[in-house]
């Protein structure tokens, strides 16, 4: 199992064991970790899954593609750490991740 | 481009005694008669990418089944929404531009600029003050008596709602549907039955209002005062479309977006909660039991009613799609109403079903970079709007039939009788 850490704006958090292979998206909305919507199911469509990615894991998790840019461009709440919850796939090299979300999704 | 009118047009028939490739799913009498689904039904179980050759509209491509509008509306290189979005097009006398019928980059920049106005932290703000109008309306509707529901809750809401984020004048309100409806309601455009000269009037009085509030609030920055989050405060305040008034289409474009954006959705969103649990009384049982499936249950009415019925795009280049090869210029219609009744991936998609699994993933919001800026806007006010009606009524009785818009591009609800049954006091 993958551990992953959600951190809520006002900063609850959330623990999740993840199977390997699942998106971070689909973790999240698994465990039923509010402020992760998924609207069009992981197709980075909809923007629904934004996070930020935790400064020591920016590198691991790479950058978003053009799509996912496009997207991430949509919304007032971007940072340089925004990510899409959906194209983030959960492997071993992401056990341990942390991540925050935004106050409010797109 | 000649039309027929609709009267003139045979019976509507039973769609499986006609030959699939000359069926019209973009006929607005089968939405405005309720026929709509039952035609749309057969093309995805048996054509769903399904081209017809001559309409009102010119040849299109119906896309009718969930994935693959998924699919077109996510490709944007594919699938341009140059030049207009809706099947017909606006005609050569007011050419209007409007980002959600550009592609990027220029879109980018403009849906960035406006997008602030409905941004959940500026909603965040607002949720107070829309949630006293909407007690404020409903302790003003008369109990037992037989009312109108759309002209009553749904469209007085909305307007209210509209002039708050553009600023507009709250007493001058219905002026705001009123330009909205004529805007999309021509027969070219949606095969409604808006008068033509009708319309060219009411926008450019549309036009002289609203530029003379723009003028008003640039004359305000320059005076060195602090402009508030309303859209066109927020369009004189950004560098990249502070001299849009200068561009008059695209001024009048975007505002009439936003206007339709926000007025034919909610409203009729409102309008489909009331008729949807008079036919689905035992959905209505559990939201009263369990009033935290509120958010779930907006989800579920904005699938069920699905307020804009499609999208159009035009082909950038060949596509094949489920079969067929949709050719480079051809018109790609995504019926969004279709595809949120495909059974292959939402169980018993006819009923309103309020605690659904995967409620939220439906496609009336559209998916990609067009996807709507106001949904949680939307969301909201149909929220907020049943919060309120739970702590008042015991139930919103139908009693009469709903009267349809006559358009295949809003789904409307054009009127709902309805009686209020106040809660018992103990």
């Amino acid at each position: 199992m993958i551990k992953v850490t959600m951190i809520s704006h006002d900063g609850e958090r959330f623990e999740l064991d993840a199977e390997p292979g699942i998106s971070l998206m689909e973790a999240a909305v698994n465990n039923a970790v509010p402020g992760i919507d998924g609207d069009c199911g992981g197709e980075c469509a909809c923007g629904t899954c934004h996070i930020k990615v935790a400064a020591e894991w920016r590198e691991k998790t790479g950058a978003p593609g053009d799509d996912e840019s496009a997207m991430l461009s949509m919304t007032p709440e971007q940072g340089e750490n925004s990510r899409l919850a959906c194209q983030i796939s959960l492997d071993e090299s992401l056990n341990g991740l942390v991540v925050e979300m935004p106050e409010f999704q797109m | 481009m000649s039309f027929t009118p609709t009267s003139a047009l045979p019976e509507i028939p039973d769609p499986y005694s006609v030959p699939l490739d000359t069926i019209d799913v973009s006929d607005p009498r089968l939405f405005a008669t309720q026929t709509w689904h039952r035609f749309a039904k057969r093309i995805r179980e048996e054509d769903p990418v399904h081209f017809l050759r001559e309409s009102p509209f010119g040849p299109f491509w119906s896309i009718t089944r969930f994935e693959d509008i998924k699919f077109v509306d996510s490709n944007h290189e594919l699938f341009s929404s140059e030049p207009f979005i809706v099947i017909g097009d606006p005609g050569e006398d007011l050419p209007l531009d409007m980002f959600i019928a550009m592609d990027p980059p220029k879109h980018d920049v403009q849906r960035n600029a406006v997008q602030p106005v409905v941004a959940p932290k500026n909603l965040a703000e607002m949720e107070g003050l829309i949630r006293q109008r909407i007690a404020d309306i409903l302790d003003g509707l008369p109990t037992g008596e037989v009312i109108d529901w759309v002209s009553a809750v749904s469209v007085e809401l909305t307007s209210m709602t509209l002039a708050t984020i553009l600023d507009f004048p709250l007493e001058d309100r219905a002026k705001l549907p009123y330009w909205s409806d004529l805007a999309a309601g021509t027969e070219e455009i949606s095969g409604g039955n808006v008068d033509p000269q009708e319309r060219i009037e009411a926008l450019q009085e549309m036009a002289a209002t609203f530029g003379a509030l723009w003028q008003d609030k640039v004359a305000r920055l320059e005076a060195g005062e602090e402009l508030g989050f309303d859209l066109i405060s927020l369009l004189v305040k950004d560098p990249e479309t502070r001299d849009m008034v200068t561009r008059p289409t695209e001024f009048m474009g975007n505002l009439l977006l936003l206007i339709v954006g926000g007025n034919d959705t909610t409203r009729n969103s409102i309008s489909a909660s009331v008729l949807g649990f008079n036919k689905f009384p035992e959905e209505f049982a559990k939201l009263k039991a369990n009033p935290k499936l509120i958010p779930s249950m907006v989800s579920e009415v904005i699938r069920w009613q699905t307020p804009l019925s499609h999208m159009r795009r035009i082909a950038t280049q060949d596509v094949e799609l489920n079969g067929k090869t949709i050719r480079k210029g051809d018109k790609v219609v995504m019926w969004y109403a279709s595809g949120n009744r495909d059974e292959e991936v939402i169980e018993r998609p006819n009923e309103l079903i309020i605690d659904r699994p995967k409620v939220r993933q439906h496609l009336s919001f559209g998916f990609g970079i067009h996807r709507c800026m106001g949904n949680r806007l939307g969301e909201m006010q149909l929220r907020l709007v049943w919060e309120e009606i739970l702590k008042r009524f015991d139930k919103i009785e139908v009693v009469g039939e709903d009267q349809r818009l006559h358009s295949n591009f809003v789904n409307g609800i054009t009127s709902l009788p309805v009686r209020i049954l106040p809660k018992v006091s103990v």
